[in-house]
């Protein structure tokens, strides 16, 4: 068991590891900072001066090891563009991403879960192929387009919700609802599949032998052990949506870290992309982590294999 | 037979029909069977003979594609096939209970024990849930489980498997119903633990003038439990009557190769006889009598023409051309 939890922390270790590396490669590819951040002709000392004080004249594997030790102290630098300590900008945006990632998630929740029941319950029936059209939809839009369409349709024609910002519920239920139908599709799907096995087990044919009303059926004995899986995928849903609101919240405008790591892309804010891709990333490897070692406590087969 | 009729099957039919309604399954056809109030009635036959579904067209919960074609089933006086799906919902666990062959799956493990045993007494008695749980603790006396204020708030894990087969039979007879189907409730259990089990429902049916109905493959158990026996092949009733007179003297080929594959402690070393073949395919049955590919005793008619239902004693009766000689004048089928 110790090993096998050894074992794992360092596979995600490793992970996380490989996608510093990427994103601090991938992010110097997009071209130089400096030349965004300067005047059109200034003199080639300025711009090597800047270089300077970003640190952008070392060598590269220079760089890396400055961006890894200053990950380990949880000092994540200065933003090139705003010039404020770039965990002061995280902490700013995080509560408008946790608030949409909540709200959405309430949404694929209150969508995914009944409309899997129902889906089951009446399995390939009218309801059923209503819910495959629902999630096949919900998987396979892209999120812009959805965005989108939401605008033209509900700010634009109707003019019934603002298009971008925050503040108010109104602003939330666009981006919530973008983010929420691709989750909820998931969780649809999942509650799906997982009731109709349910619904084949012997203590559902004993339950009915006992004369139980059909709703106490379904929502009583199905529903509780149909719930358990749905429950684990939400939970580290939740972990994913905070962190990959990304084209919903530039959609929307809507202030959260999404929207952070698109202005830091779009400035070249080396520092800022950085900092989002690897505390989003350690968050999802953390908890496919804490996943992995909770299966081996419960499941003695995954101990025994290590 | 004892005391009055409290089931009759009158030539009950159940069949599969595919969604193309191509294929059609003759699990359960022409089946006419009678079983007296707290009396024990023994249903065996190979797997896929349709014992099952016939119980659970009894119980009226059977699969979408599984249809009652025709028949009535008299149940005290009443046909329970012309009653609407609510009311056949208060029948079900009240007046005619069923337990399942897997004990180890029946309970759900998220509820407990307790929770479980009451749910139907709650459900069709409207009684309060102290009253209920207090009915579940002696409900788990009844079927003599140790302790049972501290067992019926324990879950299904925490349990034996001959316990858990204990206490599905408290479910089912929590409304003291009139009528238990058991399908093969002691497959799964070793041998002590079967035997105990067998005791307890015997005993439970004496006090409470249950009639029983065993579906099976175990012909000891049939020894041991029934007064009636009926013998199923390919969803027919092909020979039915009392145990001991069946066992004494059985008139269908099928039912002497039955009972001369059983061990007997009296046979000294003589070899075991199988039945050669393959059990037929419901949906292409053979045009004559489904058991004359495999019949030691088959004749040229058996091929063309299916046998009827030959009543050949009070209250027994066989469908084998075989038996025709035997048969009663007035029983014509």
């Amino acid at each position: 068991m110790k090993q096998y939890i050894l074992r794992r922390i360092g596979y995600s270790l490793l992970s996380l590891f490989l996608l510093s590396l990427t994103i601090f490669l991938f992010v110097r590819v997009t071209g130089d900072p400096v030349a965004l951040l300067t005047e059109p002709g200034a003199s080639q000392e300025d711009i090597e001066a800047m270089h300077r004080q970003f640190g952008l004249d070392q060598p590269l594997w220079v760089q890396y090891w400055h961006f890894v030790a200053s990950f380990i102290t949880g000092d994540f630098g200065q933003s090139f563009y705003y010039r404020t300590p770039v965990l002061d900008l995280y902490f700013q945006r995080l509560p408008n991403s946790l608030l949409l990632a909540a709200v959405a998630m309430v949404l694929s929740l209150v969508i995914g879960i009944p409309s899997g029941i129902l889906a089951a319950v009446r399995v390939d029936g009218f309801w059923d192929s209503a819910g495959k059209l629902f999630a096949l939809l919900g998987l396979s839009l892209p999120q812009f387009w959805v965005g989108l369409v939401l605008i033209l349709v509900f700010s634009v024609s109707l003019g019934w919700l603002p298009s971008s910002g925050s503040g108010t519920v109104w602003h939330l239920l666009m981006p919530a609802f973008t983010l929420g139908w691709y989750f909820a599709a998931a969780h649809m799907r999942l509650t799906r599949s997982s009731m109709l096995e349910v619904l084949g087990s012997e203590y559902i044919k004993l339950a009915r032998l006992k004369g139980l009303p059909e709703a106490l059926v379904i929502g009583k004995h199905a529903l509780k052990n149909a719930l358990i899986p749905v429950i684990t995928l939400a939970g580290i849903n939740l972990v994913v949506m905070i962190n990959v609101a990304v084209i919903v919240e530039t959609v929307f405008a809507w202030p959260g870290i999404g929207r952070l790591l698109y202005e830091g892309v779009t400035f070249r804010d080396f520092p800022v992309v950085q900092a989002v891709v690897v505390i989003g990333g350690s968050m999802i490897i953390l908890v496919n982590l804490l996943i992995d070692i909770l299966y081996a406590l419960i499941d003695p087969r995954i101990r025994l294999e290590s | 037979m004892a005391g009055q009729t409290l089931l009759s099957l009158e030539h009950l039919s159940t069949h599969y029909v595919s969604q193309q309604g191509t294929r059609v399954v003759r699990a359960v056809d022409d089946v006419t069977l009678a079983l007296g109030a707290g009396e024990t009635l023994g249903i065996v036959g190979e797997s896929g003979s349709g014992k099952t579904t016939l119980a659970l067209t009894m119980m009226r919960l059977l699969p979408p594609a599984a249809h009652i074609v025709s028949g009535r089933m008299m149940f005290e006086g009443e046909d329970l096939l012309k009653k609407s799906d609510e009311e056949m919902r208060r029948v079900r666990g009240k007046r005619i209970a069923m337990i399942l062959q897997d004990p180890m799956a029946s309970l759900n493990p998220l509820f407990s024990i307790g929770n479980q045993v009451a749910e139907p007494i709650r459900v069709h008695e409207g009684a309060s849930p102290r009253t209920a749980w207090q009915r579940a603790v002696q409900l788990l006396k009844s079927v003599r489980i140790a302790s049972p204020e501290t067992r019926v708030s324990q879950f299904p894990h925490e349990m034996s498997g001959g316990m858990r087969q204990r206490i599905v039979g408290a479910i089912g007879i929590s409304c003291e119903p009139r009528l238990l189907i058991a399908d093969e409730p002691t497959t799964s259990l070793d041998l002590t633990i079967q035997a105990q089990y067998l005791n307890l429902l015997r005993d439970l049916q004496r006090e409470h003038g249950l009639a029983l109905i065993f579906i099976t493959h175990n012909l000891g158990i049939v020894a041991k439990m029934c007064d009636q026996l009926a013998v199923m092949y390919a969803g027919r009733v092909v020979e039915q009557g009392p145990v001991s007179r069946i066992f004494n003297a059985p008139t269908h080929p099928y039912t002497k190769a039955l009972l001369g594959s059983i061990p007997r402690m009296t046979d000294g070393g003589e070899r075991l006889t199988a039945i050669e073949g393959q059990p037929p395919d419901l949906a292409n049955l053979p045009v004559g009598c489904a058991f004359a590919p495999r019949c030691p005793s088959v004749m040229t008619r058996c091929r063309a023409e299916a046998p009827p239902e030959f009543k050949t004693e009070p209250g027994r009766s066989a469908r084998c051309w075989l038996a025709e000689p035997l048969a009663l004048r007035s029983s014509a089928a």
